[in-house]
Order: structure tokens, then sequence, then C-alpha cells
């Protein structure tokens, strides 16, 4: 037996007795629905288009979010592990600011901005530069010295250093960040959108729980899960660097 | 003096510029006060509610809010990785269904426990907890099935049983991987204390901020953010410091 085959025997099991309670009547609440309710509710969600629409409202704003931070953090990031003693002079504002919850800052840039992409961008930026900072930092650092003498040799510009050297022998380990950051984007933008924005895919979850549509909401929390596990599937592996693994943080 | 005294001094200059730089714009108006109010006006504030003792009741209520949800995170954590982690059919009957859900955001776990639960400190405990157990599940997987095979031997030659082997010996050797997991599951607490908060309005300081903007008080908002950091940031130090206590025995070990 395969080992997909034995580890859908629970959720296969419990969605039958789940199923065969709410039939029977043994189990009738309201907040529950059922599995057989669910997938038409999450067929019906797919056919008229409301959630592929909301699926791309939601990645577009991550992926914006996303890049504004990837910019800022390798540019940052490459300063500061150049130059041991910037790194030095900023650290304790970076490691001050980073505790921050990038969600705390929802009401504020609500205020700057208003609903909409740019603000739902901004949270993700926020929350997505960390990671991509410090992975940069280190990884600049960790680039063999003599590749930086023979720039010195060379009397290379910065901005040629940069592009010849550092970004090329840099790139395994940065990525590595880029693709943890790539999971905090998708989780922070459905979390904005799902406290504030009316848009995307959280957006469409608290409203179908609002108008008690309960068979919509497990639809698109389902559909949430698949989205993030392919996601995920996608970005463990992408490009170089060392597998990316969500719980530890990277060093 | 010596360099490293230097660098100190230079990197407080540096936050204490950037802290200058915001009074200076604020003060040139360039940006609406009402979205942009001076640091004094945000530290006024603060000082203020430290002062008149207000402060307090949302912050007590935030951290607890963290506080519970993350050692319900960790208990369940802990307890189902050691199941995976040392038996291989918890392995294969539960790890697809978890791999499955993990990328779920927590956040959207929310409108599920507000139907089931109401708007309430249950459902913010149940969302905090789904949100932040999985770092320490994972990371006591990891840490419960590497055990090394000669300790394994040893609990044999000793007739230890499945339990004592458990808590004598797999626990104390998955303990590094189990604290650098409740380290990120921490700071996981703290941010969706804040957004339940903020959803369900609960007391606490994630509603406090939300309500500052709401009324257009945005020296309270900032005030609010500023705890929040200090919070985080604190929070991760005290782990940290427990966990080097806890860990003593592998410095002398290596």
């Amino acid at each position: 037996m395969g080992r997909l085959a034995i580890g859908s025997i629970l959720p296969i099991l419990f969605l039958l007795v789940w199923e065969a309670a709410n039939r029977t009547g043994v189990l009738t609440l309201e907040s529950l629905s059922r599995p057989s309710d669910i997938l038409v509710a999450g067929v019906a969600g797919l056919r008229d288009g409301s959630i592929l629409l909301a699926t791309v409202q939601t990645f577009e704003t991550a992926l914006l979010g996303l890049a504004i931070a990837a910019i800022a953090g390798i540019l940052v990031g490459a300063i500061l592990g150049l130059s041991p003693v910037l790194e030095r002079i900023t650290g304790p504002t970076i490691e001050s600011l980073r505790p921050i919850p990038a969600v705390a800052f929802m009401p504020l840039v609500l205020m700057m901005f208003g609903f909409g992409i740019s603000m739902e961008a901004t949270i993700v930026a926020y929350a997505c530069v960390w990671p991509i900072l410090i992975v940069t930092i280190s990884a600049v650092q960790a680039i063999e010295p003599r590749l930086l003498e023979v720039a010195d040799v060379l009397e290379m510009p910065v901005t040629d250093r940069l592009r010849k050297i550092v970004f090329p022998s840099a790139f395994a380990r940065i990525n590595v960040g880029l693709r943890v950051a790539t999971g905090i984007a998708l989780v922070v933008a459905v979390t904005v959108e799902i406290v504030l924005n009316p848009r995307g895919l959280g957006y469409s979850l608290v409203l179908a729980q609002q108008s008690l549509n309960v068979g919509a909401m497990y639809a698109q929390l389902l559909w949430l899960c698949v989205v993030g596990y392919v996601l995920n599937a996608i970005i463990r592996n992408a490009g170089p660097g060392a597998p990316v693994t969500f719980w530890r943080p990277v060093q | 003096m010596s360099k490293a005294g230097w660098t100190r001094i230079a990197a407080f200059g540096f936050a204490l510029s950037l802290i200058l730089a915001w009074q200076v714009l604020a003060d040139l108006r360039l940006i609406s006060p009402i979205f942009f109010p001076s640091p004094a006006r945000a530290a006024a504030v603060l000082v203020a509610r430290f002062a008149d003792g207000s402060i307090w009741t949302p912050l007590v209520a935030t951290g607890l809010r963290m506080l519970f949800g993350w050692l319900l995170a960790s208990l369940i954590g802990i307890l189902i990785g050691a199941a995976i982690g040392s038996s291989r059919i918890t392995r294969l009957l539960l790890e697809p269904t978890l791999e499955f859900l993990r990328p779920l955001p927590a956040s959207a776990m929310i409108p599920v426990a507000v139907l089931f639960l109401g708007l309430s400190n249950a459902m913010s405990l149940s969302v905090i907890a789904f949100g932040a157990i999985w770092p320490v599940l994972l990371a006591s997987v990891h840490g419960f099935s590497t055990v090394q095979p000669e300790l394994r031997q040893v609990s044999d030659v000793l007739g230890f049983g499945r339990g004592a082997f458990l808590r004598k010996i797999a626990l104390p050797s998955a303990l590094p991987d189990i604290m650098a997991g409740l380290r990120v599951s921490l700071a996981i607490s703290l941010i969706l204390a804040v957004v339940t908060e903020m959803q369900a309005s609960l007391p606490g300081l994630g509603w406090e901020i939300f309500y500052a903007q709401r009324v257009y008080r945005s020296p309270d908002l900032y005030a609010g953010l500023i705890l929040l950091g200090v919070m985080g940031y604190c929070a991760n130090h005290l782990l940290m410091r427990f966990e080097s206590r806890m860990l003593r025995w592998r410095k002398t070990k290596l």
C-alpha cells in the first residue's frame, strides 16, 4: 500500500463519519454543513470563477509585496553584508523593528493608503523583508573573501562588484530567504484580507462565514489548503539552495 | 575607548538619529499629523498611560492570550510530535493530513472558529494554537525521530518501557530542536493574538491599535505599535535565556 493510501485512511474515515452523522441526524449543527454540500459549493465556486478571481487578487498582492521586499531586502542586505561596521551600527535598530508583528501595522497603513492593493502589499512587504534581509546579510558575509579581493585588485565600482561578484556567489543562499518569504507573503496577504481588506481569498472566506454560507466557507478553506500546498511544494525546492524547512529560522 | 564601544555608541546614535528624523519630519508637517504624529506625542501617550495605569489591562490581556495560546500549541505540538516521531504507524497515518493542513494560513481558521465558539477568548486561543503548533510540531517530529540509535540501545539494556524511554531519553535528546521550534511559535502566537483581537474585538493591544485608528488617535496607535514591538522582543529574549538554562548540559558535553 502506498504512503498516500495509508495517509488518506484517517481523512476519508473522518469525512465519511461526518457525512453519515449529518445524514442520519445525529449531528445537525448549522456550523458544520456536510462534505457533499462542501463539494457542491466548491465546484460551483470554481465554475463561476469567483474562487479563481479571488485567488488571482490575493496572489497579485502577495507577489507585489514580495517583489518590494526582495528588492529592498537584497539591496540593503548586500550593503550591510559588505560592510561589517554598518551592519553593527544598524543592527540594534533592525533587531528592535523586526519583532513588531506586521499585522499590527494594518490600522496605520489603512489610514495612509485606504483599502486596496497598496495597503495590503505594504504589509506583505514589511513582513517579508526581514527574512530576506537577514539571509542576504549572512549570505554576503559568507562570500569567499578572495573573490572580493579580486574585485579590489580590478578596482571594480560598487555596482559592478554587486552585479558581477556579490549576487552570483550569494544567490543560492539568498534564494532560501526568498522562498521562506514567499510562504509568509501568502499567509500575510490572506490575514490582511480577513481582518480588513475587502478583496481576495480571505475576504470571500469571511463573507461566506458572515452570510452563514457554511458550505462555501469550508470549500474555500479547502481551496486555501490546496493553494498553500501547491505553493509550498513549488518553493520547497525551487532554484538553488537548501530545501526550505519552515520552522527553523535560516541562519 | 575600544572599537566595540565606539560601534555601540554609533549604533545608539543611528537609532537616535532615525527618531530625530521622524520628529523633524513630523514637525515639518509634510504628512498630515493625523497620520504621522511626532515621536514625542507617541512617547507622551505611553508615559501618560503608564502613569495612570490604564496600559496594564490591555498589555496583560494580550500577554496572557499569547502565553496561553502558545502553551496550548506547545503541549499539543510536543505530544503529537512525540507520537509521530517515535512511531512509524502514526507517522504514516497522520503525516499526509498534517502536510496538507500546514500551509493553511492560521487566520483563515478565524471564520470557522467564530462559527463554533463565537467572538470569545476560546476562539482566540484555538486560532493561536492552530497557527503556533506547526513549528513546535515539526521540530518535535524531527527531534524525536533523530534520537541516536546508541541511546535507544542503552534504554533497552536498562529495560526501560516505552514511556520511560520517551520521558528520560527521547525528550531530553529532542529538546534542542523543540526549544528552537518553541521560539518561532511564540512569535506566531503574538501575531495571532493581535489578529484575533482585531477581528473579534477582544480586549488587548491589538484591539487598542484598531480602535485608535477608528477614532483617528494616531499617537495612541504608534504607542501601541511600540509596545507590541517591545513585547515581542522581551518574549523572545526571555525564552532564549530559558533555553540556554535548559540546555546547560549540552555545553558540558561538547
